[in-house]
C-alpha cells in the first residue's frame, strides 16, 4: 500500500519547548492508524501541522508524495486533508444543515457575485451543494435534526456533526482528535463502528487520536506512540500493546489502567 | 535559506513589509529635513519636550486603568475615558468653591491633594458602579457584548454629566504656587510640568508597590494568571476585581485633576473621549496588561504627539502641522496593532488572546 | 408568601426613586415637560419621573408572587412610598442650599414641577403620586392575564399615539384637512376625551383578538385546518407585500415634507446599517470606523460633481455618471483599510478601525488636504441629481432616490447572504480557525466584507451629498459609526428586517422629537446597556433557515395524497 500522507523528521518547537521532536510517520492509503500517548505528548500538535495550522520548524510533510508543510490551512484542505477537533468546535449559531454546506466549501466553484443575479450555474451548484448536505445528514444519522442551531444539539449529535462537516469537503484522509471523548460506552461503540464504516463505505483513510484503548486497539491497522513529542513505539495494535517502553510510558504517569483495559479485551 | 522565507510569505506579509518601510522611510525622511534645516532652537523643542512629559505622565495614568482592567478581564474598558471626565469634571467644582473661600491660596498643598483625593472618589465610585451595572453580567458574553455595553456606557456617562453641570467649559482655578518657571537643565520650564510629571510618577511608583509587594496586589496577580486556579486557593474573583476597577478609577481621578491644573482650556463632558483614546494607545503601545508598559506608554505617547508634528510633519512640507495632533496618536496607535500588537515590553500575545 | 418582603419592596421603590430623581437632576424631566401628551395634566416628563415607580409597584407585586390581592397592594404601596423619598430630599435640600450654580438643571421650574407648583406643600402630593402610580402598578399585575395583556397592550399604544402625534398631525391633515386635527388634539396632546375613547376602542380590539386567538389556538390543536391556514398565510404575506409596497411609494405624498425628510434619514441609515450589517453582523468585524467610508463617498461625489475646491476635472460628472465612480473608489478604500487590519480581532479590530475613522475625519479637516478636501469649509454647492428631466431637489424627491438604494441594497445583501459567500462570512464570525480549516481563504473573505460593505457605505454618503448640497468634516464624526452600530444592534445582528427597524426606532423616532435631541445620544447609551445585558440578540434577530425540512414539506402533501 502507498502511502498517503508521511511525515519526515518533522520538528515543532514553542520558545524552548520542544512539542514535537523528529517524527516520522507513514500513513498506508486505506488505512485507519491511530495516534496515542499521554496528554501533554504532542498528538494535537502534530494534527496542527499537518494542517498547517501550525508552521513546523524542520522536516517534511508529504500528502500524495507532494510537500504541504507550512501551506496554508485553506490550501491543505483544498487538497483533501480535513479534520474534527477534540473540543467540538462547530459554527455554533448556524443549523446543522448550513455547517455541512460549509464544510463543502472547497467544492463550490461558482464566482461569488453570481449569487446577485442568481446564475444558472450558481442555482446548479447550490441545489446540488443542499442536496449533498441533506444525504450527509442522513448518512450521520442526524436526520430531522438538520434545521437545529448547532449549539443546540445533543453533545452526541455534535460530534456527528462534526465528522459530517469534515466529510462535506470529500477529504482523502480524515484526521478525528478524540472522536469518543466524553461519550458513554454504548456511543462510542457507535462511533468506532461508524469509523470502520466510513473507510469501508467511502474509502477514506483515517488518523485518529484516541485515549479510549478499545477504540484503538478495535479498529486500528496500524498504532503510533508519541511520547514527549517523540516516536516511541509503532506497529500492529497486539505489538504495541506488548512493548515495554509503551507500557513504561503510560505506567510512569499512572495511566495503566487504559492499557490494562485494552489488553483485557 | 532566503528561498523558503520567501515561499512563505504572503500576499498580506509583503503588503504590511511595504508599509512599515514606507511609514519608516516618511518619519525619517521628516526628522532629516527638520533637523538639517534647523527650523527650531533646542529651547523651543526643550520647552515641547517637558510638555509633552507632563502630558505624557497624564496618559500614563489613564493607561494604567486600562491595563489594570485589561490585565484581569481581558477586557476594554472603553468607557475608562469618561471615568477621568467625571472625576475632573464634578472636582472643578470643589476647585472653583476652594478657590472663593480662600483655601486654595492659603493652603495650596493641602487642598490640592484634598481635589485629588475627591477627584479619584467620584471616579472610583463610576468604575465600581459601571463594572456592577454593566459589566459583571456579562463577565461569560461573547466579546463583542461587552465591548458594545462599554460604548453604551461612555454615551451614559458622557450625557448624564452633561444634564448633571451643563455643557459649557469650567476652568480649573489657576495655583500660585503652580505659578512661574523653573530652571532645569538650564531650560525655563513652567513650574507646573515637572510638578505633575513628578506627582504622577510617585503615584505610578506607588501602584506598582502595591501590585508587587501588597497581598491585596498578589492576589490581584494570581485572577490575572488564572482565574480558576485562584478561586480555588481563595482569592475572592469579585473582591478583586472591583477593586482593579477601583484603582484604576482613582488613577484616573487623579489624572483630571492633573489635567485641571495643567491645561488651562478647563474640563466638559466631552473632554474624556481624546485623552480615553490616546491612553489607551499608550497602553497598547507600552504592552497591554503590563504596568511598567502602559507607564513608559504613556510618557513615550506624550512625548512623540508633542514632537511630532513639528519633527515629522513640517519636516514633510505639511503646513499646519499642529492640526494634525490628534491623528498622530491615531496613526501610532493603527501602526503599533498591525506592526507589534504586543507592544514594546509585552509579555502577553495580544493577538491570540484577543 | 404570606406576608410582605419588607427589604424587596423598599429596594425596589427605592430603585424606582433613584431613576426618577436621575432624570430629574440631568434636566431631562424638565426638558420633557414642556411636551404634553394627554390634556394638560399629562406630559412627557411625567413619563420618565414616574414610568421607574409604576416598574417598582408592578415588580414588587410580582414578587409576592402567591400572595393575595391585599399583599400585592400594599407591597406595592410600601414601594411607592420608598420610591418618593430621593426625589422628596433633593427638593429638601435645593430648597435649604443653591445647588443651580453646580447642579445646572436643579432650577425653580423643576422644583415647581416637582412639587406640583405648591411649595413645601407640595411635597406630600408627590409622595401620594408616587404611591398611588405604584399602587396602580401592583393592581395591575393582580389582573388576570388576559386583561393583563389587552389593557397594557392598549395603554401603550395611547402613549405612544400621543407621543408621535406629529405623525397623526400630518396624516389627517392631508386626508381630511386641517380642521379634522383639532377634533382630536389639543396643540400636540390628545384630548382627554379622545385618549379615552382610543383607550376604549383599542382594548375592545384587542380583547376581540385574544378572543379569536385561543379559538384558532384550539383548531389547531384539533389539528384541522393546517394546510389551509398555510395558503391563507401565502396570501396574507402576499398582500402585506403588495400593502408595504404601496406605502412606500406614496408616503410622500401623504407625510409631507418634513416627515419625508424623516423618511431621508432613516433610509440613510437603513443604507449605512445594512453595508456594516454585512461587517459587523455577517463577518463579525466590529468596525467602528465605518463613517470613513460615508466620508469617502460624500466626499468623492462632491468632488466630481463640483467645480468646488479642486477645480480641475471637477464638475464635468452628473450624478448618475459619479455615482460608479464613488462606490468604485469606496470599494477601493474599503480594501486598503481592510488590509492592514486582517491580522487583527475582537476589540483590537475595533479601536483601530476607530483610529481609521478618526485620522479620515482630521485630515479632510486639516488645511494639509484643503486644495482637495476643503477643509473645514468642506464642498460647497454639490448639484441635485436629474433624473429623467426631474430635479431631485426636494425631500420629497430625494426619498425616492434613497428608497431605490435602499432597496438594490437590501436586496444585494440577502441574495450574498443566501450563498457560499454569506456562509463563509458566517463561518469566519463563528469560529476564524476553523473556518480556514474548512478550506475558506480569510484574506479574501474578510476583504471581500469590508470592501463591499464601504461600497455600500460610500453609496450612502454620495446620496446624502447630492441631498444637502453641500458637506463638512463634521458631518462625518464618529457619532455616525456608533449611530449604524448601534441599530443594527438594536434591530438585531445579521438581521435584515432589524436593520429597518432598528433605523426607525434609533433615527426616525428621535427625529420626530427634535425637541429633545439633546438627550438623543443618552438614550443610545442606556438602549446599548440596557440591550446587551436583556437582548443582545435584538428585537429582530436573524432567522436561521429552515433547509432540511423544505424539502421534506414538499414532499409530505404529495405522500398524503
Amino acid at each position: 500500500m502507498a502511502s498517503i500522507l508521511s511525515t519526515r523528521n518533522i520538528i515543532k518547537t514553542f520558545g524552548g519547548l520542544v512539542a514535537i521532536n523528529d517524527f516520522s510517520l507513514e500513513i498506508p492509503e486505506g488505512s485507519i492508524s491511530s495516534v496515542i500517548g499521554p496528554n501533554g505528548a504532542g498528538k494535537t500538535t502534530f494534527f496542527n501541522c499537518v494542517t498547517g495550522f501550525y508552521k513546523v520548524d524542520a522536516g517534511m510533510i508529504l500528502f500524495n508524495g507532494a510537500p504541504i508543510q507550512n501551506q496554508r490551512t485553506d490550501i491543505v484542505t483544498r487538497l483533501g486533508i480535513s479534520r474534527t477537533y477534540q473540543n467540538i468546535r462547530l459554527f455554533a449559531n448556524m443549523s446543522a444543515i448550513e455547517n455541512i454546506l460549509v464544510g463543502q466549501h472547497p467544492r463550490l466553484k461558482t464566482f461569488w457575485g453570481e449569487a446577485i443575479w442568481k446564475s444558472k450555474r450558481f442555482q446548479e451548484e447550490e441545489a446540488v451543494a443542499l442536496e449533498e448536505a441533506r444525504r450527509l445528514i442522513k448518512f450521520v444519522g442526524l436526520q430531522g435534526l438538520g434545521d437545529q442551531v448547532a449549539r443546540n444539539l445533543p453533545y452526541g449529535a455534535q460530534r456527528r456533526l462534526e465528522i459530517a462537516r469534515a466529510l462535506a469537503s470529500q477529504p482523502k484522509l480524515l484526521l478525528l482528535d478524540e472522536p469518543t471523548a466524553g461519550m458513554n460506552p454504548n456511543e462510542t461503540g457507535e462511533m468506532t463502528h461508524f469509523i470502520k464504516h466510513l473507510r469501508d463505505e467511502l474509502g477514506i483513510t483515517i488518523l485518529l487520536i484516541e485515549h479510549d484503548m478499545r477504540v484503538v486497539m478495535g479498529i486500528s491497522d496500524q498504532v503510533t506512540v508519541l511520547d514527549y513529542g517523540s516516536k516511541i513505539a509503532e506497529g500492529k495494535p497486539k505489538d504495541i500493546q506488548n512493548n515495554p517502553r509503551v507500557i513504561e510510558a503510560y505506567l510512569g504517569r499512572g495511566a495503566a489502567s487504559g492499557l490494562k483495559s485494552g489488553k483485557a479485551k | 535559506m532566503f528561498k523558503k522565507t520567501l515561499a512563505r510569505l504572503s500576499w498580506v506579509d509583503i503588503f504590511l513589509r511595504v508599509l512599515q518601510l514606507v511609514a519608516a522611510i516618511v518619519i525619517v525622511y521628516g526628522l532629516v529635513t527638520t533637523f538639517t534645516t534647523a527650523r527650531y532652537s533646542s529651547e523651543q523643542w526643550a520647552t515641547l519636550a517637558f510638555a509633552g512629559l507632563a502630558q505624557g505622565s497624564i496618559y500614563a495614568l489613564i493607561a494604567l486603568g486600562y491595563t489594570l482592567v485589561y490585565g484581569i478581564l481581558l477586557m476594554i474598558n472603553f468607557a475608562h475615558g469618561e471615568i477621568y471626565m467625571a472625576g475632573a469634571f464634578s472636582t472643578v467644582f470643589l476647585a472653583m468653591y476652594f478657590d472663593r473661600n480662600g483655601f486654595l491660596a492659603s493652603n495650596p498643598l493641602v487642598a490640592i491633594i484634598v481635589l485629588i483625593l475627591f477627584s479619584a472618589a467620584i471616579s472610583s465610585g463610576i468604575a465600581i458602579l459601571l463594572e456592577r451595572i454593566a459589566y459583571r453580567p456579562l463577565r461569560n458574553a461573547p466579546r463583542l457584548i461587552p465591548l458594545i455595553t462599554a460604548i453604551g456606557a461612555s454615551f451614559l456617562l458622557q450625557y448624564t454629566f452633561r444634564g448633571l453641570f451643563g455643557s459649557q467649559f469650567r476652568s480649573y482655578p489657576e495655583v500660585s504656587i503652580l505659578r512661574g518657571t523653573w530652571t532645569i537643565l538650564g531650560f525655563n520650564v513652567p513650574i507646573v510640568q515637572p510638578v505633575v510629571f513628578l506627582a504622577a510618577v510617585s503615584l505610578m511608583i506607588t501602584l506598582y508597590w502595591y501590585v508587587e509587594r501588597t497581598k491585596a496586589g498578589r492576589a490581584m496577580r494570581a485572577v490575572s494568571e488564572d482565574k480558576a486556579v485562584a478561586r480555588l486557593m481563595g482569592v475572592d474573583i469579585d473582591k478583586v476585581i472591583v477593586s482593579t476597577f477601583a484603582l484604576g478609577g482613582a488613577l484616573a481621578g487623579a489624572a483630571g485633576v492633573f489635567n485641571g491644573l495643567f491645561r488651562p482650556q478647563g474640563v466638559f463632558f466631552l473632554m474624556g473621549f481624546f485623552p480615553g483614546i490616546k491612553a489607551f494607545t499608550a497602553a497598547v503601545l507600552g504592552g497591554i496588561g503590563n504596568i511598567p508598559g502602559a507607564m513608559f506608554g504613556g510618557l513615550l505617547l506624550g512625548l512623540i504627539e508633542s514632537l511630532g508634528p513639528n519633527a515629522v510633519l513640517e519636516g514633510l512640507g505639511i503646513p499646519a502641522a499642529n492640526q494634525l495632533k490628534d491623528a498622530i496618536a491615531f496613526t501610532v496607535l493603527v501602526l503599533i496593532l498591525i506592526f507589534r500588537p504586543q507592544g514594546i515590553f509585552g509579555e502577553r500575545l495580544a493577538e491570540k488572546k484577543a | 408568601m404570606k406576608t410582605i418582603d419588607w427589604k424587596t419592596a423598599i429596594r425596589n421603590g427605592l430603585v424606582g426613586g433613584v431613576i426618577a430623581l436621575y432624570f430629574s437632576m440631568i434636566g431631562m424631566v424638565e426638558a420633557f415637560s414642556g411636551r404634553n401628551l394627554i390634556g394638560d395634566f399629562f406630559n412627557m416628563g411625567h413619563l420618565l419621573l414616574f414610568g421607574g415607580v409604576l416598574a417598582a409597584g408592578i415588580l414588587t407585586a410580582r414578587a409576592h408572587k402567591e400572595a393575595s390581592v391585599g399583599i400585592n397592594a400594599f407591597s406595592s404601596l410600601v414601594a411607592g412610598l420608598a420610591a418618593g423619598i430621593p426625589t422628596t430630599l433633593l427638593i429638601l435640600l435645593a430648597n435649604n442650599v443653591e445647588l443651580q450654580s453646580v447642579f445646572v438643571s436643579v432650577n425653580r421650574t423643576l422644583l415647581a414641577l416637582l412639587t406640583f407648583e405648591r411649595g413645601m406643600s407640595g411635597l406630600g402630593l408627590f409622595f401620594l403620586a408616587t404611591s398611588l402610580i405604584a399602587l396602580a402598578g401592583g393592581l395591575y399585575d393582580s389582573l388576570p392575564g388576559v386583561y393583563k395583556r389587552t389593557l397594557g397592550l392598549s395603554l401603550s399604544v395611547v402613549v405612544v399615539v400621543a407621543v408621535f402625534s406629529n405623525i397623526v398631525t400630518q396624516i389627517m391633515t392631508t386626508l381630511f384637512g386641517r380642521p379634522s386635527v383639532r377634533l382630536i388634539l389639543d396643540g400636540d396632546a390628545l384630548k382627554p376625551l379622545s385618549a379615552a375613547v382610543l383607550f376604549v376602542v383599542l382594548t375592545g380590539i384587542f380583547i376581540l383578538r385574544e378572543q379569536r386567538r385561543v379559538k384558532a389556538e384550539k383548531l389547531v390543536a384539533s389539528g384541522a385546518a393546517a394546510i389551509e391556514s398555510k395558503r391563507a398565510s401565502l396570501q396574507r404575506q402576499v398582500i402585506l407585500f403588495v400593502g408595504i409596497g404601496i406605502l412606500l411609494l406614496i408616503a410622500p405624498y401623504v407625510l409631507g415634507s418634513f416627515l419625508s425628510q424623516v423618511l431621508f434619514e432613516v433610509g440613510r441609515f437603513v443604507l449605512l446599517g445594512l453595508g456594516l450589517n454585512i461587517v459587523v453582523g455577517y463577518a463579525g468585524l466590529l468596525d467602528l470606523g465605518y463613517v470613513a467610508f460615508f466620508a469617502f463617498g460624500a466626499y468623492t461625489m462632491g468632488i466630481l460633481t463640483t467645480t468646488g475646491p479642486l477645480n480641475q476635472g471637477g464638475g464635468l460628472f452628473n450624478f448618475w455618471l459619479a455615482l460608479p465612480i464613488v462606490v468604485l473608489v469606496s470599494v477601493f478604500f474599503g480594501i486598503m483599510l481592510g488590509f492592514p487590519v486582517l491580522r487583527m480581532r475582537g476589540d483590537y479590530l475595533a479601536i483601530v478601525t476607530l483610529g481609521f475613522g478618526e485620522i479620515i475625519r482630521i485630515l479632510a479637516l486639516s488645511d494639509w488636504l484643503r486644495p482637495i478636501m476643503g477643509g473645514a469649509q468642506g464642498v460647497l454647492a454639490i448639484p441635485s441629481p436629474v433624473f429623467f428631466g426631474i430635479k431631485l431637489d426636494s425631500p420629497e424627491k430625494m426619498y425616492y432616490l434613497v428608497l431605490a438604494g435602499a432597496l438594490l441594497v437590501a436586496f444585494v445583501s440577502i441574495r450574498l447572504r443566501d450563498s457560499r459567500l454569506g456562509r463563509q462570512w458566517m463561518a469566519m464570525r463563528e469560529d476564524e480557525d476553523v473556518a480556514e480549516a474548512m478550506g475558506i481563504n480569510l484574506v479574501q473573505t474578510k476583504l471581500l466584507a469590508f470592501a463591499i460593505g464601504a461600497g455600500f457605505s460610500g453609496l450612502g454618503g454620495a446620496i446624502f451629498a447630492a441631498r444637502l448640497g453641500n458637506i463638512f468634516p463634521h458631518s462625518f464624526n464618529l457619532l455616525i459609526s456608533i449611530n449604524a452600530l448601534s441599530l443594527i444592534i438594536v434591530g438585531g445582528l445579521g438581521s435584515i428586517p432589524g436593520v429597518i427597524v432598528g433605523a426607525i426606532a434609533l433615527v426616525g423616532l428621535p427625529e420626530l422629537l427634535r425637541e429633545f435631541q439633546e438627550y438623543r445620544l443618552l438614550m443610545y447609551g442606556i438602549l446599548l446597556i440596557v440591550m446587551m445585558l436583556n437582548r443582545p440578540e435584538g428585537f429582530l434577530p436573524a432567522e436561521v433557515f429552515k433547509r432540511e425540512l423544505h424539502a421534506e414539506e414538499a414532499e409530505l402533501p404529495g405522500a398524503e395524497a
